[in-house]
């Protein structure tokens, strides 16, 4: 485990989200609720639309390209579509949005 | 006998010593400190007191004859002051005490925002009987005003008893629905509304700025400039576990102190109990899970064996009349499935969220009576699958009825317009039915109502179904999407009908099948209401497509493009200049667009604020070329320079851009002025497109040359510019308040037929109200997004949260 702060949850529209940039490429940081995140991979398997820039809703994102929907928890694609995108460990202490840095290596090296 | 020291008299150590006197009243010598000067008491009783529904005497729990039946040696009054682990004392105020075995529950303090002004007389926190009394007398003057600064739990029990006791109370919230740890958004709403209801003043995402006055407290700043004078502040802002003196005596500590599942301290001599305790990382602010510890630590204390778990907790809210429950975890998500039932008409909100055949959470609002059978079901992890159709109705269940998708209509009041158009209300619709009129068609003979614009036609076709029942067969109607059984139509004349000025306001009024909606209907929603209530609802830009969000064009590889707007189509050297700089500075693709302006194309998101900044300093604002809004207005030459000009076309086009810019519309809207039938604007193929002539300018509307070709109908002829500039407007008007979200104007205007439009603002009254109408918006949405978020501030979201590149990942 290796935790990574990467900042507020307030920095995080409600229903939206903020990318964090790794060495493997950018993590969306998405923000479902006042209290709770999810992190998944931020491109979009159909034709690599930034997912971080997709309507929010429930715990679900819209692809901002051709609406392709995914699930935030299983990072599987919605309906009739599809395909699934990587998630991440990320948790809240306090305010502080964290992410296992470890983990993202390993899932992407997979 | 063994000498037994506690520290805090309150809940959790009071049912310490209660377990105590029942199983082993002889086995310690227990001497109990208090700060504050009296013993146990119901502190959740505090409220009741507040509102003067109980009073003290009433809510002690534990009175001098108990303690004195137990030989307690009360130190009441006495505050702890250090705990000296070598030899084991603990000092308090007027001297030490030795323990064999000592107790710590000195439960939270209430946390205070440090704001200028937060130490004022008259900043009062709600925790104890002293807080209580003060709040109590502050309320005792006339016409006294209170500002209490938190909405959860306790801000709001303190806002009600308050306002029991006649005060103007407002509550100021920093998250956008009340309660947001305990309830989701749809349940937030019918609490903020009954508490409205009650005269209690709500804001959310209010964000306190500073408490002013002179000797004491007479006003609170917002950071919005709003000012609300008060006589008292309560800040209802969280707990935080009072631990400073195990701390200083090196005990381990967390976020609280740190104890085992059998409540012992990392001194094996000292245990902690209450909100004073971490365990497993977990603290706690609620009584339940405080009584479990207290009877695992008497049993630890007597050597018996005993382990504190954790357990599901539920919430309820002591505010008589608003009704609420939420236990669980209720947030939605994958293998997870909502039920919810929304009764509009009584207010009632349920939500049980199931995982793998089990209820794993739930919120209630407006009736809360299963509540408990709820709860049992979660903790117990019981297997639902057999009852899942009808669970949602409770245990009494008995038949196999299901949720009306009527309910709305059925609930709305008898003088709840239903058609616009000729001013009829749901009464006189059923008055009509009532007289014998069967169908559509008879309600228009008879009432006129759906006979005009016609896009009532669903509401008056809902109103015959629930009145006639069985009767009446429903045509079937297209549903905004799976979120609702409403049209478009509905939702837009219900959201006026009502008055609905909030997305939440939506969702239950309107019976909402999922939490928040969906990509398909919060767009669509979210433009009905800035278009119906442009003063009272705030834009939600989480509720629009990526390129309205980000005020710009997404490409296929995620970069943006950037089109300033060139008023009319002209432009000069010094913006062109500008664009050539700035295509050289940002690495920009230029194209000469179908529209009469010029793109550069692939723009970095991160690089947005600094190009629009440059595009603003050029005097340029945004050609919202991607907006469901106003785009471009092309124009030709005109009078000015061309040999068959007739009017200024040119001028005009200018002049209809510079007034329209930066409206919200259902979809896009284009316009055209071509200074002559040859039409070298091709204004003939736009929503609307103006020709002058000789004698004056001719009106077309409901053009269009993408997917369709659709040439435009003659609106109407005017003889000036200035009466051509009003049609125009109030026609765009007539368009966003009418028109289904998505629908171009040719669509529109094919469901509710070219004559009525024309006979609508051929009025002279409501072509000048939908005119006023349409500049109270841009009052508000005439702003250049660019120039709002070239700022440091705003185009901080521009960037990533953070860069991690250069961390180690191993
Ligand atoms: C840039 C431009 C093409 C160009 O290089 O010239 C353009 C580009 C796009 N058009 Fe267009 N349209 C452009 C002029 C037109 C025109 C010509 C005109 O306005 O005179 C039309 C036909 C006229 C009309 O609208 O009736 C046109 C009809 C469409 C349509 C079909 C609309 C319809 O109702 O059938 C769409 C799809 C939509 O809006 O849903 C569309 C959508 C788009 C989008 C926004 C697609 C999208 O959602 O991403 C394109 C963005 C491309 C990009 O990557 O930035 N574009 N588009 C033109 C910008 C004009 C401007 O200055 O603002
Ligand atoms: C207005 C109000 C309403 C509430 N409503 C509910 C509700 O509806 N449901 C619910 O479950 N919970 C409710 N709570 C929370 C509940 O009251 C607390 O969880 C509970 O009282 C905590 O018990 P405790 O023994 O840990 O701390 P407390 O009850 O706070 O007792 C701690 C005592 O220790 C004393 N003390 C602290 N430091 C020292 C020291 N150094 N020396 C001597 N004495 C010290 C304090 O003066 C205090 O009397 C409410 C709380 C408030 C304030
Ligand atoms: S016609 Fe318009 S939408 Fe189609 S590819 Fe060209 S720019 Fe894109
Ligand atoms: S790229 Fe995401 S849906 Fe096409």
């Amino acid at each position: 485990m290796n935790w990574i702060d990467v900042g507020h949850i307030d920095d995080i529209p409600l229903r939206g989200a903020q990318i964090v940039k790794t060495s493997i490429g950018c993590v969306a940081v998405f923000r479902t609720d006042e209290q709770e995140v999810f992190a998944t991979s931020n491109s979009c398997p159909h034709k690599g639309g930034p997912l971080s820039e997709g309507i929010v809703h429930g715990r679900k994102v819209t692809c901002p390209l051709h609406n392709w929907v995914f699930s935030l928890e299983t990072g599987v694609a919605q309906g009739a579509d599809a395909g699934q995108i990587a998630t991440y460990p990320v948790r809240l202490d306090g305010g502080r949005v964290l992410l296992d840095l470890d983990e993202i290596g390993k899932r992407s090296a997979a | 006998m063994q000498k037994l020291v506690v520290i805090g008299a309150g809940m959790a150590s009071g049912r310490v010593l209660e377990h105590l006197r029942d199983t082993a009243p002889d086995a310690f010598e227990i001497t109990l400190f208090n700060a504050e000067p009296r013993g146990n008491y119901n502190r959740i009783m505090l409220s009741p007191v507040l509102s003067g529904e109980k009073s003290y005497e009433e809510i002690v729990t534990h009175d001098d004859g108990w303690y004195g039946a137990g030989k307690v040696n009360c130190r009441f009054g006495e505050k702890v002051i250090s705990i000296d682990r070598d030899r084991k004392v603990v000092v308090g105020e007027k001297g030490e005490v030795s323990y064999d075995k000592l107790i710590i529950g000195t439960g939270s303090s209430p946390f205070i925002i440090p704001l200028p002004g937060h130490d004022k007389p008259g900043v009062v926190a709600y925790r104890d009987l002293e807080d209580t009394n003060a709040m109590i007398e502050a309320a005792g003057k006339p016409g006294s005003r209170a500002v209490v600064i938190g909405g959860g739990l306790l801000g709001l029990e303190a806002a009600a008893g308050l306002r029991l006791r006649g005060m103007d109370v407002t509550v100021l919230h920093i998250m956008g629905h009340l309660m947001e740890r305990q309830l989701d958004e749809a349940a937030g709403y019918l609490l903020k509304k009954d508490l409205e209801k009650r005269g209690i003043d709500v804001l959310l995402r209010a964000s306190t700025k500073e408490i002013r006055g002179r000797d004491r407290v007479e006003d609170v700043l917002l950071e919005d400039g709003t000012v609300l004078p008060a006589d008292i502040v309560v800040m209802a802002v969280g707990i935080r576990p009072s631990v400073q003196l195990a701390k200083d005596a090196g005990l381990d500590c967390g976020r609280a102190i740190i104890v085992d599942a059998q409540m012992q301290t990392s001194d094996p001599a000292i245990y902690a109990v209450g909100e004073c305790v971490e365990f497993d990382g977990n603290i706690f602010g609620l009584v339940a899970p405080l009584y479990d510890q207290a009877k695992v630590l008497a049993r630890s204390l007597l050597g018996e064996v005993d382990a504190f778990a954790m357990r599901e907790l539920s919430t309820k809210l002591k505010v008589t009349g608003c009704d609420l429950f939420s236990a669980g975890d209720f947030a939605e998500g994958e293998g997870r499935e909502d039920i919810v039932f929304r009764d509009p008409a009584r207010g009632v909100y349920k939500r049980l969220v199931i995982e793998e055949d089990r209820l794993v959470g739930a919120v209630m609002y407006g009736d809360t009576g299963d509540g408990n059978w709820y709860f049992g079901l979660i903790k117990d992890g019981t297997d639902v699958s057999a009852m899942r159709e009808t669970l949602i109705f409770g245990p009494a269940y008995q038949g196999g009825a299901s949720a009306d998708p009527l309910a709305a209509v059925a609930a709305l009041p008898d003088d709840a317009e239903i058609c616009g158009c000729n001013g009829v209300c749901k009464g006189d619709i059923v008055s009509a039915i009532e007289a014998g009129a069967g169908d559509l068609g008879a309600i228009r003979a008879t009432t006129k109502a759906s006979a005009s614009c016609g896009t009532c036609t669903g509401l008056v076709e809902q109103v015959l179904a629930v009145t006639l029942g069985d009767d009446f067969q429903m045509p079937a109607a297209q549903p905004v999407c799976g979120c609702t059984d409403l049209t478009h139509e509905d939702v837009r004349r219900l959201i006026k009908a009502q008055e609905l000025k909030s997305q939440p306001a939506v969702w239950q009024e309107l019976g909402w099948k999922t939490p928040n909606g969906c990509h398909v209907c919060r767009p669509a929603v979210n433009f009905y209401l800035l278009a119906d209530w442009p003063l009272d609802y705030q834009d939600d830009p989480q509720s629009r497509f990526v390129n309205e969000r980000n005020h710009a064009n997404i490409q296929k590889d995620g970069t943006y493009s950037v089109m300033p707007r060139m008023w009319g189509g002209m432009t000069n050297a010094q913006e062109l200049r500008a664009i050539a700089d700035a295509a050289d500075k940002y690495n920009a693709v230029v194209k000469v667009t179908g529209g009469q302006r010029i793109d550069l194309l692939g723009i970095k998101k991160e690089d947005l604020p600094a190009i629009w900044s440059d595009m603003n300093d050029a005097g340029m604002v945004s050609g919202h070329a991607y907006t469901k809004g106003l785009r471009t207005v092309k124009t030709c030459v005109g009078s000015d320079w061309c040999r068959f000009g007739t009017q200024d076309s040119t001028g005009l086009g200018i002049i209809l851009e510079k007034r329209l810019w930066g409206s919200w519309t259902p979809h896009k809207v284009k316009l055209g002025v071509s200074g002559c039938p040859r039409n070298c604007a091709e204004a003939t193929c736009k929503d609307v497109g103006i020709i002058c002539v000789d004698s004056g300018y001719q009106i077309g509307v409901g053009g269009a040359a993408g997917m369709d070709v659709k040439e435009v109908e003659r609106l109407h002829d005017a003889r000036t510019e200035e009466e051509t500039i009003e049609w125009t407007v109030a026609f765009v008007q007539l368009y966003r308040e009418h028109a289904k979200y998505l629908d171009r104007a040719y669509k529109w205007i094919a469901k509710v037929g070219l004559d009525w439009v024309r006979d609508t603002l051929a009025d002279d009254a409501e072509r000048a109200a939908l005119v006023e109408r349409f500049d109270i918006s841009q009052s508000v949405y005439q702003k250049d997004p660019w120039a709002e978020r070239a700022s440091p501030e705003a185009a901080r979201h521009f960037k990533p949260l953070a860069d991690l590149t250069l961390e180690a990942a191993e």
